[in-house]
């Protein structure tokens, strides 16, 4: 079963454990000085930003159909059958493909060190593996950040607007968004007022590649035997033309 | 004679001046990070590092794979003179851009391990593969040159009984990874501006890379007939002028459908900080070129040719990094511009290739048809292997 968080914007109050918690079960170093930035970063996997009384969360989406982990060409970034989308350091080249492709702009980057890694929200994966919530779930004092299979969120995310419908804005984020993602978002004002792209597409971004990708393997041998093909011919109509020359002029051509 | 030799030891100043600031450059690169050495960020992951060295890097060797087709496969014989300058651009190119990726990556000492970690859904791991199997068949491409000048007979001729082989290789591994950097953009529909993101972007960059060869072929010819003293083909670089023509109309053609058909035509007249850009790139790219060579006079002079050729490679350099770096810039709310350090690797790298071309062109039989005709040669000691070249190459 898929696990997933739904993160009820409405619910939240901005205390910011959520950040505090993420940043212990990573080993990250937190302080004010970390919470009062805004952006998520190598050392920030997750923000809880605030408009007046209104407040959303930024972390990793964990897609059902990752980008980051269809672009990177060693594996290094790979969506677990559990739900989170999880990074090796060990496999990574630092190419740095998956933070070009990341709809989210989520991978960041260790840019000061001589030997750096991708950092990201990776859902707790040793966590969710033994059964436990991520961090941010388990902390949250309001249950604005709630932790479970994903398709029992989602019901309760559409029970939740069924209920107070002009409470919530009839869209869960990350329903369908690029083929649905693992973290949902509710939510009473736009998304876009927090950075998340309104324009996103539906379909899941490695279609977009692999629909070339994919018929390379029926190119190869189509393309190879036609270029065989056009040397065999034009190299052919020489040696008739050379043996024509040389009937008739019996001491031969140039060669 | 003197005016050539007093140019000749300016840009060498200049090379040795490049050279230091890029070993210093080098120097904080790898013991300092990404960081100090780069303006990139999380916001540009990817910088000139990978939109010129990189994909401008493999665009402009593109004339080794089109000119090989056109002789070896086409069997366009009057070609023949000027394929080998093609495959040693092609040849440096690559082993330049694999030299620049070393530079971007941040853990570089780890380029190998897409041999072993394969993902077959990653467009990076296509271009690897292309990327070191086309250097590979160029390595084998280029050895008769060094194989002549050592008068290495024997494994001459292995390397020529298969060479149809390895050019057929060569023109399909280019034929995929020149069009898969264009591939790589597809996965960011909602990122790249709508100039330049298209379903046919593997299209574009497959046709651009081979105007770009040609132009880079006419350039090539053009700067060594001035600096090598060697009369210039003007029949022949007036044909690929020809050609040149005919792609870059079929590029623009198609440009033009391609924007009307997504319905963005529109923009290109709505004033925006990519127009400026985008009607850059096509003005140097397409249609200034294009206007030129359309012009009898132009076509038939040395001079028209060069300049035509120069203003494309500017345009689909522009090109180039109007997809890496432009079209990407308003996406990710922010701007930027290369770091001094950035800048000197990259000229590190440029300053390389001409400094090594101008070596190989120096001691190998790269225009060996030429120089043994010339009286201009005689007085060069290498005049002799190069006869010498000119009898085995007579032979293929």
């Amino acid at each position: 079963m898929s696990k997933g968080i739904l993160y009820d914007a409405t619910k939240c109050i901005g205390c910011k454990q959520c950040e505090q918690a993420c940043a212990a079960e990573n080993g990250l170093p937190y302080d004010d000085k970390v919470a009062a930035q805004e952006v998520t970063s190598a050392h920030k996997y997750t923000v809880v930003l605030a408009k007046e009384d209104k407040f959303m969360r930024r972390l990793c989406m964990n897609c059902d159909d990752p980008a980051c982990a269809s672009v990177c060409p060693v594996g290094a970034m790979k969506k677990t059958a559990l739900g989170p989308v999880t990074y090796d350091k060990g496999k990574c080249m630092g190419c740095r493909y998956c933070m070009a492709a990341c709809p989210f702009g989520v991978p960041k980057y260790e840019w000061d060190k001589a030997i750096p890694a991708v950092r990201k929200c990776i859902m707790c994966s040793k966590r969710v593996v033994e059964g436990k919530q991520t961090a941010c779930g388990e902390i949250c004092p309001t249950g604005a950040t709630l932790f479970g299979d994903r398709d029992t969120l989602l019901e309760e995310a559409k029970k939740r607007i069924h209920d107070n419908p002009d409470t919530y804005l009839h869209h869960i984020f990350g329903e369908n968004e690029v083929g649905g993602t693992s973290v949902m978002l509710l939510s009473s004002v736009p998304f876009n007022q927090f950075g998340y792209r309104a324009d996103l597409t539906e379909r899941a971004l490695p279609m977009y590649t692999y629909q070339v990708l994919s018929r390379i393997p029926d190119f190869v041998p189509l393309f190879g035997t036609m270029l065989g093909g056009i040397y065999w011919i034009t190299h052919r109509r020489q040696d008739v033309a050379e043996s024509e020359a040389q009937e008739n002029e019996p001491k031969g051509g140039a060669r | 004679m003197t005016v050539p030799r007093m140019r000749f030891t300016f840009w060498k100043a200049v090379f040795l001046v490049i050279m230091v600031a890029g070993i210093y450059c080098s120097f904080i690169r790898f013991f300092h990070g990404l960081g100090a050495s780069t303006n990139l960020s999380d916001q540009f992951p990817w910088g000139i590092w990978i939109g010129f060295d990189v994909m401008c890097g493999v665009m402009l060797a593109a004339g080794g794979f089109t000119l090989t087709a056109a002789v070896e496969i086409f069997n366009i014989k009057r070609f023949h003179s000027i394929i080998r300058p093609t495959i040693l651009t092609a040849f440096l190119g690559y082993v330049l851009v694999c030299a620049a990726l070393m530079y971007d990556l941040g853990l570089p000492w780890n380029i190998w391990h897409p041999l072993i970690m394969r993902n077959p859904h990653s467009v990076m791991f296509e271009v690897a593969y292309c990327v070191m199997f086309y250097t590979t068949v160029l390595a084998l491409e280029f050895s008769p040159i060094v194989l002549e000048h050592f008068n290495l007979q024997k494994p001459l001729r292995i390397v020529r009984s298969v060479m149809v082989v390895f050019v057929i290789l060569g023109v399909l591994l280019s034929t995929l990874h020149q069009s898969s950097l264009g591939t790589l953009y597809l996965i960011m529909p909602n990122k790249l501006h709508p100039f330049w993101y298209s379903p046919l972007l593997p299209v574009f960059f497959f046709l651009s890379a081979i105007s770009v060869g040609l132009a880079m072929t006419i350039f090539e010819s053009s700067m060594s007939s001035k600096y090598f003293g060697r009369e210039i083909e003007l029949p022949i670089i007036r044909d690929l002028g020809r050609v040149l023509v005919v792609v870059l109309a079929l590029y623009g053609i198609l440009k033009f459908e391609d924007l009307l058909h997504r319905n963005v035509l529109h923009l290109v007249f709505v004033s925006s900080y990519e127009q400026r850009f985008f009607l850059l790139e096509i003005f140097l790219s397409v249609l200034i070129p294009l206007g030129m060579l359309l012009v009898p006079k132009i076509l038939e002079s040395a001079q028209g040719l060069y300049l035509a050729a120069v203003l494309c490679l500017l345009g689909f350099v522009t090109n180039r990094l109007n997809v890496a770096i432009t079209g990407v810039e308003n996406a990710v709310g922010g701007r930027y511009t290369p770091k001094w350090t950035e800048v000197v690797i990259t000229a590190m790298f440029v300053a390389l290739g001409f400094a090594i071309f101008g070596l190989a062109a120096k001691y190998l039989p790269i225009f060996p048809e030429e120089k043994a005709r010339l009286p201009v040669a005689t007085h060069h000691p290498e005049v002799q292997v190069s006869q010498l070249a000119v009898s085995a190459h007579a032979g293929d």
